[in-house]
């Protein structure tokens, strides 16, 4: 008996892995080389000459650079941090509230749904540049409205830098919501209507149902959503630390090689970030 | 008279408040308000262009004219049109980014069910690697993966989108494998026992239980794979070269284009910004239509998984 249930448990390890085995494969194929040559360039001097690319070995040099002589680097990257300490909640919260408003049996829910799906495609696309540079995604002159001075004035630095900079945000984190809206909005229809039924019998308010019902059920999607937010806003092209890296690629002074160290510097504090955040949605969820 | 007072109130209450439900007219004026709020900030900009792409010469210079053109000038369409080779360009920007999302789609779904359903050594570390291949830059990998293709000798060919996507390693292919796995992971174990009871293997499991379950899954993810396809212009110049093109690299030398189809110096040869916004909304365009069909499924997905007793 016990020997058939080990068979029949590596039995399913093995077909777990005839599953993923696509994957696997891909990593060594396609993943693995660029990240291994990336990282053995970060430890050189790159040249690009027109007969191909010339490396010298220069060891920690690159990082060292990054961290004792770059002026800006450093700044940049506590810069990040806080942005990520403040937007990702942010915007994974609002995402999910839209997604569920217009998850709801709305008027015109199609119009709507089609152009809360506009985010996606303005941002992925060759509309968002266009846009930037007419500034027309973020409030022109922001601190000239009277409300905002009130803030500035009644309340002391530490307190009002954070609420203007949130005001400052509230645009750019709309735009950076879609994809969000729609796993949500997917997520939700798995949900089963006849349990806010039952809920609501039991005298559950909407606002408890909420809690226990929908946020529960939601909460593997919030994960992903946290995910996504942290590498999509720390990639993304328009982001100073991703147009540093690519500058710095094609610039003589550092070269190609600099810019591979210090995107593996970004790519450790991505990862930190991500670990905290998903270490605070487990202790919450657990 | 007290009484109907109270009745009075009473209704007013319910209308305004709605009974316990999300009915009530406060309730509703508060969601509408800010579904119309947040709509116009998205919508403002394809506005914006919208009209703008109507405008005449006369009406763009006109300080008069802010969102109704003077008339309906559809020539700016007719020479956007052109400058892009629309038909031409259209065909191959659905197939660049047609085939890989259903490649994409499909193997997300199948490796995202081997990381929800079993377990098998090492499966912490696959997981771990895959989230490092999505959170890297993809500046960095960029130039050390053309190599690779050039290695290959794909290049100039759409297996450098097709392979990749094969392998689960295709555009943000780890957060496609992420949406499965979270939504496979749901899926109550009883299910599968009873399928396993009437002897089903793993692979009718898979497509007969697991599949019909996830469709907004697999609406999403199509959606997303296939809307980050096409407006992918970076890698599509890298890989593809001269071989193929898609929509916004076309947009990308619109003016380039545009100079060599209407050389200056011929009447009415002055590129100006409404004609680019023509090309812009052209660009566009199809993805708007794809999502506006394919997001009724989302529904009717729902009603379908009812009936099968879910």
């Amino acid at each position: 008996m016990a020997s058939f249930r080990l068979t029949n448990k590596r039995r399913k390890a093995l077909v777990g892995m005839a599953f993923i085995a696509p994957w696997i494969i891909g990593f060594f194929l396609f993943a693995l080389r660029p990240m291994i040559y990336a990282l053995y360039l970060s430890f050189q001097k790159v040249k690009v000459t027109p007969l191909g690319i010339k490396t010298d070995y220069v060891g920690w040099d690159n990082y060292k650079y990054a961290f004792d002589t770059d002026p800006h680097f450093v700044e940049m990257l506590l810069r990040y941090l806080r942005d990520m300490a403040m937007n990702v909640p942010i915007i994974v919260t609002f995402s999910l509230i839209i997604a569920m408003l217009i998850n709801q049996k709305i008027q015109f829910r199609g119009t709507f749904r089609t152009i809360f799906f506009l985010p996606v495609i303005i941002t992925s696309g060759p509309v968002i540049n266009e846009l930037l540079s007419q500034g027309v995604t973020t409030i022109p002159n922001i601190e000239s409205y009277a409300m905002f001075e009130l803030v500035k004035e009644s309340l002391t630095p530490a307190v009002a830098d954070p609420i203007m900079y949130l005001f400052k945000q509230i645009i750019m984190v709309l735009w950076f919501s879609g994809v969000q809206i729609l796993i949500f909005l997917a997520g939700l229809q798995k949900v089963d209507s006849s349990l806010y039924e039952a809920a609501r019998i039991d005298g559950a308010s909407p606002w408890e149902a909420f809690w226990k019902l929908t946020l529960p059920m939601l909460m593997p999607l919030v994960v992903v959503n946290f995910v996504y937010t942290i590498v999509y806003v720390s990639t993304f092209a328009l982001n100073e630390i991703i147009v540093m890296i690519s500058k710095s690629m094609f610039d003589t002074l550092t070269g190609f090689g600099y810019a591979t160290a210090i995107a593996w510097i970004y790519f450790v504090m991505i990862a930190i970030v991500l670990a905290i955040w998903t270490a605070v949605l487990n202790s919450r969820n657990s | 008279m007290n009484r109907s007072i109270g009745a009075l109130l009473s209704r007013t209450r319910k209308l305004l408040l709605g009974v316990g439900e999300n009915d009530g007219f406060i309730f509703k004026l508060v969601v509408y308000s800010l579904l119309i709020g947040i709509g116009f900030i998205y919508l403002y900009p394809l506005l914006f262009m919208f009209v703008n792409s109507f405008m005449s010469l006369d009406d763009l210079v006109n300080s008069m004219v802010k969102w109704i053109p003077s008339e309906l000038y559809i020539d700016n369409y007719k020479k956007a049109l052109n400058v892009l080779k629309f038909q031409e360009t259209l065909l191959q920007t659905i197939m660049v980014a047609g085939v890989p999302a259903v490649v994409q789609m499909v193997m997300s779904s199948i490796i995202g069910y081997g990381f929800a359903r079993f377990d098998f050594p090492l499966k912490r570390m696959w997981f771990a690697l895959m989230l490092a291949t999505f959170i890297i830059p993809p500046q960095v990998t960029m130039i050390p993966t053309y190599l690779l293709f050039k290695d290959y000798n794909l290049l100039g060919t759409l297996q450098t989108y097709i392979y990749p996507a094969l392998f689960g390693q295709g555009l943000k292919g780890a957060l496609f494998i992420m949406i499965f796995y979270q939504f496979f992971k749901k899926l109550p174990i009883v299910l599968e026992e009873a399928a396993q009871i009437d002897g089903a293997g793993y692979v009718k499991m898979f497509y007969r239980i697991a599949v019909p379950t996830a469709g907004p899954a697999f609406i999403i993810v199509f959606l997303f794979s296939f809307v980050w396809y096409w407006n992918e212009s970076g890698l599509a110049a890298l890989y593809f070269g001269n071989q193929l093109t898609i929509l916004p690299l076309e947009l990308q030398r619109f003016t380039d284009s545009y100079a060599r189809l209407y050389p200056a110096g011929t009447p009415g040869s002055q590129l100006n910004e409404a004609i680019k916004m023509a090309g812009t909304m052209l660009t566009i365009a199809p993805l708007l239509i794809v999502y506006f069909v394919l997001q009724r499924w989302f529904v009717e997905g729902v009603d379908r998984s009812g009936i099968t007793g879910e």
